[in-house]
């Protein structure tokens, strides 16, 4: 395996970075090797951006362009921000995959084919009326045809294994080979093998043959002429992990648990592309976690609001959908003025529109969608290790001003992950909760002149017995209340606890010129590639800079100023224009707006453009 | 320090009725079941001195979900039908609590009614109390899901198309571990099978015969009323035979798997003996079945079972959990199964 041999009959080429896509039938694994791809890369030093991306249907007919699963990541010696525009390297295990994907590939891009998938019927399966390998129909890219299947079969003849058995260690095959390409270590995948396998042993066995296989295989072939480096990237020193973004987001709220000194509650009902909370919060009961998995959405929030009632800090989660069916129950949170967290994890809508793609439509219906004035914070987190510190900020809003706080994450930040530098506990500050202690004449809805928060008094403290509901409530004494002054007062009082907010979370600073042409804001998932974006412009020279909102409700006090000091605002985001309607209303300001609804991730090289046609 | 002397010296003196009854002026109407309820569930909670500070009510919307607001303990009124939620979520979080539902015919078995269902399969230590009035209250006289065929009301002027549904039926087929009956009009059968419901560790689901006087007046007349009630009622007690009748004479036996009202001549041994802890729901469920004028209606306990509730074995799970890996090494979690270090350059 030493680089040593291989120099001797190839050449090796050192890369800045690359982006590969593995894409095959979504029961062929595909998912899996780009996992473990990442984590070969995440381990050898470099930056790393990810995004699978996969199908609604758990198997669609195997062989059918539905059935397509990808995963791709770019993988870099210096710093990254996306998982890159357009591959270039395409692993296709089938020619469904082939033409789902092909047209995304760079120009010179390298394809490996399995070309035992190119049979008439999955031919036939994907649309083709020719076989594309045979053409040229794919002239102008570099295109490796390997019989994987009969390969990995052959690797694996001295083995028990059937024949469907060894088939499935296809990928495995085909892992080896990329490894092989890029350079990159065994170790790691089959450390993996052998520990996911620990009770088949012979599958374990044929797994890492396999991946070996696929190795040796690029060694030798005459057909493959050169291999490429792309070494560890500058990073700043420190203990890194690799992390995406559900994955974060479960982590994040158990640390604010931890930090608060409360027990987590967490009450959820299945829900693409938030299930993943549930199930890795569901393993935390040692941590004092309690997972409640509800009847429905609705259930769901109830428990939650019971939940935080009890003193518990208490989420819950769900998508698009499953916010619009808690928004009733939102508004009784934000009247009976209780601490909690909502996580919306967006995905396509409207309706169940497209449960596995990735979109930022539901701002306005975070901001507005419930009955009656009900306003709460709302946070988005930029990255998918920044879900974990905006969990944390989440739970510092809830508690520290008895609201409930909806936390926007994506499906782009659930599912994709990066490198990420492992917090050191200490640095991580308490979040202060008090309960009242027995006293006598106790009210409810007495607030503190700072915060204008109430006492979050609990159940099974003496004393402190008081009703709340969804009726409104007289200010101070919580007693049901028809008055008309004093539903007026509340409305604004709600709206000034959380407008009041502002002064309590950072302020607005872009990334760039603190004045000058151009100012880009954006706000969730979409940071990597506005990052990379307006980096490159300013490259080119350009007087162009970026804010990438992390607080939406309230917005940080210094944001009409902010937006003030430049010529222009343009406001780039996954929907229709949420955002930019929002800014123009409050601040007045004639933003425009560089819009996708595609289910996919901005394009660096897209925006880029975008945004230098905005320039003018 | 004043303060919680005072509470302290409270604490050790018993509590009465009084002492559950909040400030809040009761607002249903004149003549209201709910007050003798109201009246009743306060009576129970003194006779059997739980802390007002661990006892809490959770209600839905309609005229039974005023009912925490009238309790000088813990409350929450939260919207309509999802009580049972609200009770879920914080019976989770506080397993110590004494948490009690109101809800109603139309909260409890139309908007809620899958909450309902899956709180007491899940059996839940909540207890659940359903007034049934068969009547929408206070959206001004709707039918109701328990409403009779053919109600006629203000939107069903021509007569109510929809099969009514039997809440106890429901309950026993989700396999609720205690079941019960009771009526407005009887405060001391009431107050026992409240008494019981709270000593039960679980689900309890109980419904209450309650009259509205204004939209639905003398819906359980015919079967409560003091004149009939001893021949249209049957009263369940657990190991006895099935008898009633103003002298009585009369009693139920099966047939097969039909229960039948016979004349017992004073000889009770072929009559079917009630038996709530059977573990099967099926004597239960037959009973359930049983309507005016057929049959007598039953009242008191139809089944109560011991089964673990779902909030202990949580939290047997959760001291298994600790107990096996130990408490929760955040650090360890934080920085997840893989990690690489960048040194310094």
């Amino acid at each position: 395996m030493s680089n040593e041999t291989q120099s001797k009959s190839k050449n090796k080429r050192t890369l800045e970075r690359a982006a590969i896509r593995f894409a095959g039938d979504s029961g062929d694994g595909m998912q899996l090797v780009g996992g473990k791809f990442t984590e070969t890369a995440a381990v050898y030093g470099n930056d790393f951006a990810t995004l699978p991306d996969f199908p609604a249907e758990i198997r669609a007919p195997a062989g059918s362009l539905p059935g397509v699963s990808g995963y791709q990541i770019q993988f870099s010696r210096s710093d990254i921000h996306t998982p890159g525009d357009a591959p270039d390297v395409l692993v296709a295990m089938n020619p469904a995959a082939l033409k789902v994907n092909l047209k995304d590939l760079s120009e010179d891009a390298m394809i490996i084919v399995n070309s035992d998938a190119f049979t008439p019927g999955n031919l036939k399966k994907a649309g083709y009326a020719s076989n594309p390998l045979e053409g040229d129909t794919l002239k102008g890219f570099r295109l490796y045809s390997f019989p994987i299947n009969k390969l990995t079969s052959d690797a694996l003849e001295s083995t028990e294994l059937s024949k469907k058995e060894k088939d499935r260690c296809k990928n495995f095959f085909a892992l080896g080979l990329v490894y092989w390409m890029f350079d990159r270590p065994l170790d790691s995948t089959l450390t993996w093998i052998v520990s996911k396998f620990k009770k088949l042993p012979a599958i374990a066995d044929a797994n890492s043959r396999a991946l070996k296989a696929g190795f040796y295989f690029g060694e030798t072939t005459e057909t493959i002429r050169e291999f490429y480096q792309i070494p560890q990237a500058e990073v700043a020193p420190g203990i890194y992990r690799k992390i995406a973004g559900n994955e974060a987001t479960a982590i994040g709220f158990v640390t604010a648990a931890q930090l608060a000194g409360k027990q987590l509650f967490y009450g959820s009902y299945p829900i693409t592309p938030a299930s993943d909370v549930l199930h890795e919060l569901a393993k935390h009961k040692n941590f004092g976690v309690r997972t409640f998995q509800a009847e429905d959405e609705i259930a769901a929030i109830g428990s939650t609001i019971g939940a935080a009632f009890g003193g518990s800090l208490a989420l819950t989660g769900t998508s698009g959908p499953g916010l619009a069916l808690k928004s009733e129950a939102l508004g009784l949170a934000v009247i009976t003025e209780l601490p909690m967290v909502l996580i919306n994890v967006q995905r396509g809508g409207p309706s169940t529109g497209l449960p596995t793609k990735t979109e930022q439509s539901d701002l306005l219906q975070a901001f507005f969608g419930r009955n009656g004035e009900c306003p709460l914070f709302i946070v988005a987190p930029a990255t998918p290790g920044d879900c974990f510190y905006m969990a944390i900020e989440a739970c510092r809003l809830a508690i520290k001003y008895m609201a409930p706080v909806i936390f926007l994450s994506d499906g782009y930040l659930a599912n994709g992950a990066e490198p990420w530098m492992v917090p050191k506990l200490e640095d991580l500050p308490a979040i202060p909760v008090h309960h009242p202690g027995p006293m006598e004449d106790f009210q409810p809805y007495l607030r503190d002149p700072e915060t204008r928060a109430r006492p979050w008094a609990l159940p099974g403290t003496p004393g402190l017995e008081h009703r709340i509901g969804g009726l409104e409530k007289e200010n101070v004494t919580g007693n049901v209340s028809y008055d008309s002054e004093n539903h007026q007062l509340m409305v604004r009082m709600r709206a000034a606890k959380i407008a009041g907010a502002a002064n309590d979370i950072p302020q607005a600073k872009p990334d760039g010129p603190d004045e000058g042409d151009m100012l880009v804001v954006g706000w969730g998932g979409t940071y990597g590639a506005l990052r990379q974006a307006t980096e490159t412009l300013r490259g080119q020279g350009k007087s162009v800079a970026h804010l990438h909102l992390r607080h939406l409700n309230p917005f940080p006090a210094n944001l009409g100023e902010v937006l003030k000091r430049y010529k222009k605002v343009v406001v780039p985001e996954l929907n229709a224009g949420q955002l930019r309607m929002l800014l123009r209303a409050e601040y007045l300001v004639d933003a425009t707006g560089i819009n996708k609804v595609k289910g996919k991730p901005f394009q660096v090289g897209e925006l880029t453009h975008a945004i230098e046609e905005a320039l003018g | 320090m004043s303060d919680t002397t005072t509470i302290a010296k409270e604490q050790t003196k018993k509590l009465t009725r009084k002492d559950y009854e909040s400030s809040q002026d009761v607002r249903w109407c004149p003549g209201c079941g709910d007050y003798a309820i109201l009246a009743t569930v306060q009576r129970s909670l003194a006779e059997m001195q739980i802390p007002r500070e661990n006892v809490v009510f959770i209600s839905g919307i309609g005229c039974s979900s005023r009912f925490p607001y009238y309790m000088d303990t813990y409350g929450f009124h939260s919207i309509h039908g999802r009580a049972p939620t609200l009770a879920s979520g914080l019976k989770v979080a506080r397993p110590d609590l004494s948490i009690w539902v109101v809800t109603g015919d139309g909260d409890g078995l139309s908007i809620g009614g899958n909450h309902l269902i899956h709180c007491l399969r899940r059996n839940v230590d909540v207890k659940i109390l359903l007034f049934n009035n068969q009547i929408y209250g206070l959206t001004k006289g709707q039918y109701s899901p328990t409403s009779e065929k053919g109600k006629r009301t203000k939107s069903t002027p021509f007569g109510s198309l929809d099969y009514p549904i039997s809440p106890l039926c429901l309950a026993l087929g989700v396999e609720t571990s205690f079941v019960a009956r009771t009526v407005d009009t009887d405060l001391k059968h009431m107050a026992m099978v409240l008494q019981r419901a709270a000593e039960h560790k679980g689900s309890a689901f109980v419904e209450i015969y309650q009259n509205c006087v204004i939209f639905n007046d003398g819906a359980f007349k015919g079967i409560t009323e003091r004149s009939v009630k001893e021949d249209n009622c049957l009263y369940l007690e657990h190991g006895s035979p099935m008898v009633f009748g103003k002298d009585k004479n009369r009693g139920i036996d099966l047939e097969g798997v039909n229960p039948r009202v016979i004349e017992t001549n004073g000889e009770t041994d072929s009559l079917q003996v009630h038996d709530e802890k059977a573990a099967e729901p099926t004597l239960a469920y037959l009973l359930s079945r049983m309507q005016n004028p057929e049959f007598p209606v039953p009242f008191g306990v139809f089944r109560s079972i011991e089964r673990p509730s779902y909030d202990e074995m949580l939290v047997a799970q959760e001291e298994t959990a600790i107990s096996r890996t130990g408490p929760g090494d955040l650090a360890k979690l934080i920085s997840g199964p893989e990690t690489w270090e960048v040194k310094p350059q």
